[in-house]
């Protein structure tokens, strides 16, 4: 194969990703109904219906808060709002991540029956994330309002840190997505990545109390950023500008491979199902 | 004017084993481990092999062929599901396939929340489905039943609703995978009136079937497939006397 034709079949290759993703957009009523059911096949398994699930973070966070505080000789009223933002936050990183490695194979009986775009899938996980974290709101607002002094104006920056985590989830769940599909060991190695990254991000522990040491297990760690571009405008922080560079920057990266990728291995999604 | 055109058409299955599935086992074969040449191979199914068609407003295309022979991969690849390794495929006019009636179907949500979705799935909006709806309710003859969850359906009545949803547009073009096999008689007979519809509308049709009667009734030409290759394409009649000779 020449080297034009090659060149040639990437642009096309790219041209229907892109194509995939419009017509995604486009179809978006069917893609937010998918992932409502979704959230409500979640509320049918316990008897508590959509207040479990904020239950259930509520008294995680009590707990972990009284406990972690006392064992990182931390001040709750500094220690718990950081932990409930972090875990809130962790726990919508880690499911867009995790969910996302299964979204084509548990769509397989949607795409071996019905040409529907492939992106529609990877956003479903973002959608249904993104409502399963809506249910926390209520317990962020009782630990801000219990712990800190009330965010002002700059709390709003809280919102763009959010869409951008959303935009993000979107690239890795075409990217782990799609290699998941293919090699189906892949879902507990990326499961086993993810646990160590909880580890190695302040999300149970502040930064302070490395004391200087591994600053760049906080500086260099890409979900560190995510999580601070969010949490900070809440904390009434500022949020340190590396920490959104870097946060555009991964999201630059990621999306570049996840079209390269998407588009090379887009139509032979069905083929792997 | 619809028009579908098939040139050349491969679809190739590739057949993973856990080996071939595993990241693992690919890494091993790369860093040049002694399980490389057995995990390097793929095994690849020819499900279709150049096919090349034309079809064009009024044709109605019979597939025939013995199971395996290529017949729902190719009804599947005219309605965009698997696009093909090589050759092309276009296709100009609004497409509606009635392969599985009942896919996504949520057996938690009601009756009518499963209409809209199924709607949504055939590319209306919510407000097209609504109007359809009048429509859907007196072929169901499901009633108050549309108001539970599918869950307490017998399967005939599952069929109903999906077969009701499923044929309330009409597509230029219509795939059709196999006669459905419907319920009880009065039903059977309502949605044979319904299909009819729906097959004299459509500006081609496309049917897989192994039931001559089906095949004479419906189309003006036959295409035989074996083994993933267009034997030959022509009139019913003679199509069906050589697949039958054959046997």
């Amino acid at each position: 194969m020449t080297e034009a034709t090659e060149e040639g079949r990437m642009r096309r290759d790219l041209r229907l990703a892109w194509l995939d993703l419009a017509t995604a957009a486009k179809r978006w009523r069917l893609t937010v109904h998918l992932a409502w059911l979704d959230v409500r096949q979640r509320y049918r398994r316990s008897v508590l219906g959509p207040i479990w699930l904020t239950v259930s973070v509520a008294f995680q966070i009590a707990a972990m808060g009284l406990v972690y505080g006392e064992l990182f000789h931390q001040d709750v009223s500094h220690y718990l709002p950081r932990l409930a933002f972090g875990l809130t936050m962790w726990g919508l990183i880690s499911s867009m991540v995790a969910d996302g490695c299964m979204c084509f194979i548990l769509a397989e009986s949607f795409l071996k029956q019905e040409a529907l775009p492939k992106s529609m899938f990877p956003a479903r996980v973002v959608l249904r994330s993104l409502m399963v974290f809506a249910h926390n709101l209520v317990v962020l607002l009782v630990v801000i309002v219990i712990f800190l002094p009330l965010p002002g104006w700059i709390a709003l920056l809280a919102l763009p840190g959010l869409a951008l985590i959303a935009i993000n989830g979107m690239w890795v769940g075409l990217v782990v997505g799609l290699l998941c599909t293919r090699f189906r060991d892949l879902p507990p190695i990326v499961g086993s990545f993810m646990q160590v990254a909880f580890f190695l991000t302040p999300v149970i522990w502040v930064p302070e109390t490395l004391h200087g040491k591994w600053w760049w297990l906080v500086s260099l760690n890409p979900f560190a950023s995510f999580l601070s571009i969010v949490t900070d405008p809440l904390l009434s922080v500022p949020t340190p500008a590396s920490n959104w560079l870097l946060a555009l920057v991964v999201t630059l990266a990621g999306w570049t491979i996840a079209m390269l990728l998407f588009g090379r291995f887009r139509a032979r999604i069905t083929y792997w199902l | 004017m619809s028009r579908v055109e098939l040139t050349d058409v491969v679809v190739d299955f590739p057949i993973y084993d856990g080996r071939s599935r595993s990241l693992r086992h690919r890494l091993l074969g790369l860093s040049g481990g002694r399980i490389g040449a057995s995990a390097g191979h793929d095994v690849v199914v020819h499900a279709l092999s150049d096919i090349t068609l034309s079809l064009v407003d009024g044709d109605r295309l019979g597939l025939i062929g013995r199971n395996g022979a290529g017949k729902s991969t190719l009804l599947r690849v005219m309605a965009g599901i698997y696009e093909p390794v090589a050759g092309r495929i276009t296709v100009a006019g609004r497409l509606g396939s009635l392969t599985n009636v009942t896919m996504g179907m949520d057996m938690e949500s009601s009756g009518y929340e499963n209409i809209i979705v199924r709607g949504l799935m055939m590319g209306m909006s919510r407000r097209e489905t609504l109007g359809h709806l009048p429509d859907i309710e007196s072929f169901t003859e499901l009633g108050d039943h549309l108001s539970l969850p599918l869950r307490t359906y017998s399967a005939g009545m599952l069929l109903r609703l999906g077969f009701a949803v499923s044929t309330s547009l009409e597509p230029e073009i219509l795939i059709i995978d196999e006669m459905i096999a419907a319920g009880d008689r009065t039903f059977a007979d309502k949605a044979a009136q319904r299909l009819n519809r729906l097959t004299s509308a459509a500006h081609i049709l496309v049917v897989a079937s192994h039931s001559p009667e089906t095949l004479k009734r419906l189309c003006n030409k036959l295409a035989l497939l074996r083994e993933g290759r267009l034997v030959e394409i022509g009139p019913v009649d003679e199509i069906l006397r050589r697949y039958e000779a054959e046997g």
